[in-house]
């Protein structure tokens, strides 16, 4: 049942993104060389939407979070090294998937390239884990702990300050 | 002769992330799924690899940790590389391209070059996700809708790192 809700989800998904241009190499670029924020347009509003939702259920006792410990030595660099790679290929491992679906052979390359990045990472992870991976470990903390706030202060901040991106975003015509 | 296919116009990616919006939570109520798609690649890579080697694979630690088989999040996977593939034909926007229009005005239509710059780029990225935990879907989406730490510090990174390369490639264009 778990894979079917899997699949269904991603066909959703995958034609969601292909269909607001987010797959695309020159979308996501454009967003790196910010002169096209189609791509921050769509995340933004994802995670809007998203979080009010998950948030309301949650006070409700109808779903439980699943937050990532914050280690800072892994986040960090982990995080600018995806990064720079995700400047050269163009792609982020869920839109390489939707933009070879679209026709894009390129990402053929891509993905191929994320299954030797992944195959690397393994060999690499005995050394991390006992190096990198002890450095500033804060556990699965989320902004509202950190504040010591309710959580519905800092979405109404976050929404109010991705409606003021959006409204700038607009004028400035990205 | 050029025949002009109907090409529809792009969704706004308010609406469409809105409803993706939607969909996470949607996924999250029935099945308890936030959205990500790197450890698939963890998980395919121990795959292909136990072909050869099972009794390696079996002995890594991280695929250990993350078992290769077939779960939600590969199936995720393989539905938005189905998902497209299906709004691309149903909108006449399905074109198949070895090289993206703003790589070949840089760099030229060589689909050799263009090649070796998305493996390059995507042994890095796939690399650099794991390091860090997760990619655009499990930190930047799924971690900073649930106002995780480790979800924002993650999507400033990605943006830090990706503008430093696309500098370096485009600059002055």
């Amino acid at each position: 049942m778990d894979l079917w809700y899997g699949l269904f989800t991603g066909v959703l998904f995958g034609a969601l993104l292909q269909r607001c241009e987010v797959i695309r190499y020159d979308r996501q670029l454009g967003a790196l060389r910010l002169r096209d924020m189609t791509i921050v347009k769509f995340m933004l509003s994802t995670v809007v939407v998203g979080m009010i939702g998950v948030y309301l259920l949650f006070d409700l006792g109808l779903v439980k979070l699943s937050v990532k410990a914050a280690v800072l030595g892994g986040v960090i660099p982990g995080g600018l090294l995806f990064g720079m790679g995700w400047g050269l290929v163009g792609y982020c491992p869920g839109t390489a998937a939707g933009a070879l679906g679209e026709g894009r052979l390129d990402a053929f390359w891509a993905i191929l390239g994320m299954f030797v990045g992944a195959g690397l990472y393994a060999e690499a992870y005995p050394a991390l884990k006992a190096g990198l991976l002890t450095w500033g470990d804060y556990g699965k903390i989320t902004l509202p702990q950190v504040v010591g706030v309710n959580h519905w202060p800092i979405i109404a901040m976050i929404t109010l300050g991705a409606l003021l991106l959006f409204r700038w975003f607009e004028k400035k015509g990205l | 002769m050029i025949v002009a296919t109907p090409r529809s116009r792009p969704w706004s990616p308010y609406l469409g992330g809105a409803l993706a919006g939607l969909l996470v939570v949607l996924s999250v109520f029935l099945s308890g799924k936030y959205f990500g798609a790197s450890t698939t690649f963890v998980r395919g890579a121990g795959f292909v690899e136990s072909l050869f080697s099972p009794e390696r694979v079996a002995a890594m630690p991280y695929f250990i940790k993350e078992i290769p088989k077939l779960d939600w999040q590969a199936l995720f996977v393989v539905g938005i590389c189905v998902g497209a593939a299906l709004a691309s034909q149903l909108s006449g926007t399905f074109r198949v391209q070895a090289v993206p229009d703003s790589f070949a005005e840089r760099f030229g239509g060589s689909s050799a070059r263009r090649a070796f710059v998305a493996f390059l780029g995507g042994v890095l990225a796939m690399f650099g996700a794991r390091l860090a935990d997760g990619c655009p879907s499990g930190h930047g989406l799924s971690g900073t809708l649930q106002l995780s730490v480790s979800g924002f510090i993650a999507l400033v990174c990605f943006f830090i790192g990706g503008i430093i390369t696309a500098r370096l490639q485009y600059k002055g264009r």
